[in-house]
């Protein structure tokens, strides 16, 4: 009784607005008493709406005859499949929902009816996801909420809730996977440890509302919405063409899925290497990735032969940090060289390289000279040593033959 | 004194205005007494000398460093790489202020085992002890010029011990700062201190010091005084010009080869630009003549019965200091005999603290 | 002493002192002599001269240890801003055809006033001040 007096007192401004579900749920316990503690962070609720908004029923009576009647609108728990018409109601508003943000899309529901959710739940399958599966049911956040389970560092978390189950997702014939695969990959790295947000999760490639997977012939356009060179390179380039007539999709061929792993000169050539498995050896394409893999080999060697030097160099105290900063720009060439892979053409590997070849020569022959300055250095040093030692041996020779003098008389001062 | 003949005129006529011969005479009265631990002597003019170069080198270094947050790395940089002989200039200066100190330890403990702060040589101790406070004055204010992640950490480590001294701690924090973080406010200022305060304060109690030096002569330790008690006959010595002075010209020839090997290979490190938003590094610690306290506050616990462990540390090293600084005054008893063991004793245990200590801090 | 072993102190004294003063004094000297460049670049730096530059075009230049680009909008008109891209570092360009400045790691996109106007960059371009300076260019940073 002491705890209920406590809630009344604690809830007092929401009864004050007319809310009694909030007064007496508050008082239960258990999963009728979850929502009421829940909703005073929804974004709903600080927007001013109440229970009944979604509910229906009477929030101003106390008597649960009235307030949780029929015949004032009370709706009880909500079916799964009703759930994306009944938030539809106002997020397809655009009158309303701009009154509250004038920004804010209003074309949700439709997007959801095209996504493989939305037509499932159409057709009477309430395991699907709806919009509280994702968003949340009582303690709806904004998006860009850090605790929202939906802001980009939880989507994948979220998704995986039924994604990564075995057993929903045999029903439905899936792979269950693609979270784990996923969270090895470079984007999962960079969205949930390096903290960057534009970093892709799933909706960033399958939509977020109309969630499907992309098409085959939309792969390489999904890609490129970050990747754009590399979509553009490989539009023009042979794979393309023989790729769609395959039916297989751009980019996935060489690098997964999900599971996307830093690139590196390994997928071109040599055991485990990715053209090899549609490409034969002495193919014109094998030996084409030979080449590309070995030019783009070189250019790193290259490059790893000038950071030594110049290490070598700054560790034996010299300064080489100009040399270094232009050996940077030598990194780059490689960065376009491992770009202009996706070319697929020897000619287009060869220039990046050998803009970075001449970035590495130069660098190396900064890294000779600074060795020879050392050199040089310690050469002055023998110089101004070997000035020092014969004037220590000049004072030293001068000294005994004062001494030697002074030994023959009494002890007293030279001039 | 013969005078020379055939003295070009010049000189007589600088001789007549200057005192010349005032000044030789002097010097020809210098001795230095001759015994086995003469060569401890030598200790003083090396500190003495390797001064001069830091003032040298520094004079020089001033002509390009800037001592501002945004331009004060950049110049050390352009001094090693872009000043001809920069390098040189720079890594002299780096490795002689060490030098300097190492040799002003030398010269104090060899002044304790040597007696030589003997009466009345009191005032020349307080002030020998004032010049080493002021050497590593200098350490301290011009580690943190070159605005690297090392001196900006460790200067920051040093100021917050300042902060722990009891009631005029954060005062004396915040006048080291210039503020209440260590900033370009802090750099400008321990520029001023080390370009302008410390040699001003310097310059002065040298003179003292010097002054002292020439006034009483060069002690003799009290065994060598002994046996010239005993033996009857004058005291074996040496006159200072020029057999002594020769000597120390060796010295210092010497100390100038150690110093340009350093200077050519183990220059001084560039180090990366200081970035306060940055998080400290790991291992970071001061430059090796602070390691023995840094250490020591390290390993006292944060509280020892009632009181903070810091305020304990500090208050240790503030009467190990009061000690050692008036020990000419405690090292004779009552009656004028020698506490001879007891200053023995004190000098041995501190070198061993401070070894161990130093060479603790510097591998954990 | 006998006037042969006198000599060869006196030589080597002399010697070693007048060679030794000159290897200190020959570094000292050269050290105060100024440097062809006189100080370093780190506020301020000349990108180039003013006919160099084509109208609506854009280069790299090296300001500091860090790339600069600086675009010449106009005959008199002049951008300038940090050339490294605030996503992940990459060295941004001059776009043409689009007019403005853009990186090809991650296809961000910034206008011509340092803003991020697409992709994932989160941050505006640091901006340089821009000064002709009779027939040279100067960058400067602001503030």
């Amino acid at each position: 009784m002491r705890t209920a007096a406590l809630f009344l007192l604690f809830f007092a401004p929401l009864a004050a607005a007319g809310n009694s579900c909030i007064e007496c749920h508050a008082a239960l316990d258990g999963r009728l008493q979850k929502p009421a503690l829940a909703f005073k962070i929804d974004v709903h609720s600080t927007r001013g709406f109440g229970c009944a908004d979604c509910h229906g029923g009477d929030a101003s009576s106390d008597a649960p005859a009235v307030s949780m009647s029929r015949a004032r609108g009370f709706k009880g728990k909500i079916a799964r499949t009703a759930v994306p018409e009944l938030c539809a109601r106002c997020h397809s508003d655009a009158n309303l929902i701009h009154k509250f943000k004038p920004q804010q899309r209003v074309d949700q529901i439709a997007q959801y009816r095209t996504s493989v959710h939305g037509k499932r739940l159409a057709a009477g399958d309430a395991a699907v996801a709806n919009c509280v599966d994702c968003h949340g049911v009582h303690d709806i956040r904004e998006v860009r909420s850090a605790l929202s389970p939906v802001h980009p560092l939880r989507l994948p978390e979220t998704c995986a809730r039924c994604h990564a189950d075995a057993g929903r997702m045999s029903k439905y014939k899936l792979e269950h996977t693609q979270f784990d695969e996923y969270r090895q990959s470079v984007h999962w790295t960079a969205l949930a440890k390096r903290g960057d947000l534009s970093a892709p999760g799933c909706a960033s490639c399958h939509g977020n509302h109309g969630a499907t997977p992309p098409q085959v012939n939309s792969v390489a356009a999904v890609c490129g919405t970050c990747h754009v060179l590399f979509e553009e390179l490989y539009k023009k380039s042979p794979h393309q063409p023989v790729f769609a007539a395959m039916g297989a999709a751009g980019c996935i061929v060489c690098h997964g899925k999900h599971k996307i792993e830093k690139p590196s000169v390994k997928m071109l050539s040599g055991v485990g290497s990715v053209c090899a498995q549609c490409h034969e050896a002495d193919s014109a394409g094998g030996r084409a990735a030979l080449e590309i893999a070995n030019r783009t080999r070189e250019l790193d060697a290259a490059l790893g032969r000038s950071e030594e030097i110049l290490e070598r160099a700054r560790q034996s105290g010299m300064e080489v940090s100009e040399a270094q900063l232009q050996l940077m720009d030598g990194r780059e060439n490689l960065i376009k060289a491992r770009l202009a892979v996706h070319a697929f053409q020897t000619a287009a590997v060869a220039k990046p390289v050998q803009d970075g070849l001449v970035v590495a020569g130069k660098t190396y022959a900064a890294g000779v000279a600074a060795l020879k300055e050392r050199t040089f250095r310690r050469f002055g040093l023998s110089i101004s040593l070997a000035a020092i030692l014969a004037t220590m041996a000049g004072l030293w020779l001068a000294i005994r033959s004062i001494e030697k003098n002074r030994g023959q008389r009494s002890g007293t001062d030279e001039g | 004194m013969a005078s020379l003949r055939g003295k070009p005129p010049i000189v007589e006529w600088l001789e007549e205005r200057l005192a010349f011969d005032a000044i030789q005479a002097f010097i020809a009265h210098k001795k230095v007494p001759k015994h086995s631990a003469t060569m401890w002597y030598y200790f003083g003019g090396i500190t003495l000398f390797l001064f001069g170069i830091q003032v040298a080198t520094g004079i020089l270094l001033l002509l390009y460093y800037r001592p501002s947050a945004g331009e004060a790395y950049e110049s050390v940089q352009f001094i090693v790489t872009r000043v001809e002989f920069g390098w040189l200039i720079r890594s002299i200066h780096s490795w002689s202020a060490n030098l300097m100190i190492l040799a002003a330890f030398i010269h104090m403990f060899s002044v304790v085992f040597l007696r030589a702060y003997r009466r009345p040589r009191e005032l020349t101790w307080l002030s020998g002890v004032g010049l080493l406070g002021l050497a590593l004055g200098f350490g301290f204010s011009g580690y943190l010029l070159p605005w690297n992640t090392i001196s900006y950490f460790a200067t920051k480590v040093g100021t917050d011990m300042a902060a722990a001294v009891p009631l005029i701690g954060p005062t004396l924090a915040r006048f080291l700062r210039g503020g209440n973080e260590v900033g370009g406010a802090t750099l400008t200022r321990f520029f001023g201190f080390h370009v302008a305060v410390l040699p001003a304060l310097t310059t002065g109690l040298l003179m003292v010091h010097l002054f002292l030096v020439q006034r009483f002569g060069i002690s003799s330790p009290p065994r060598v005084e002994e046996q010239n008690r005993a033996s009857g006959g004058p005291a074996p010595e040496m006159p200072f010009f020029p057999n002594f002075f020769l000597r120390e010209l060796m010295a210092w020839y010497a100390a100038l080869a150690v110093l340009g090997m350093l200077a050519a290979i183990f220059p001084w490190e560039l180090g990366e630009k200081a970035d306060p938003f940055a998080s400290a590094p790991a291992g970071i610690r001061p430059e090796w003549y602070f390691l023995a306290p840094f250490y020591t506050l390290k390993l006292i616990p944060s509280h020892v019965w009632m009181f903070e462990g810091e305020l304990l540390g500090l208050l240790g090293f503030g009467l190990l200091a009061a000690w050692w600084v008036t020990l000419p005054f405690w090292a004779n008893d009552r009656s004028g005999s020698e506490r001879t063991r007891l200053v023995t004793g004190t000098g041995v245990a501190l070198i061993a603290y401070l070894a161990t200590f130093s060479a603790l801090g510097y591998w954990k | 002493m006998p006037q042969t072993r006198r000599g060869l102190v006196s030589w080597l004294l002399g010697g070693g002192v007048t060679a030794s003063i000159a290897a200190f004094l020959y570094p000292v000297l050269r050290f105060m002599a100024p440097p062809p460049i006189a100080e370093a670049s780190v506020n301020e730096v000349t990108a180039g001269k003013v006919k160099e530059f084509k109208v609506n075009a854009g280069r790299i230049v090296k300001f500091g240890s860090t790339p600069a680009l600086l675009v010449r909008l106009g005959d008199d008109e002049w951008r300038s801003y940090s050339g490294v891209c605030t996503h992940l570092n990459c060295t941004v360009q001059y776009q043409e055809s689009s007019r403005q400045i853009w990186c090809a790691c991650h296809n961000g996109f910034y206008d011509l006033n340092g803003k991020v106007v697409s992709g994932p960059p989160p941050r505006p371009l640091e901006e340089f001040t821009v000064r002709v300076r009779g027939d040279e260019v100067v960058l400067s940073r602001r503030g």
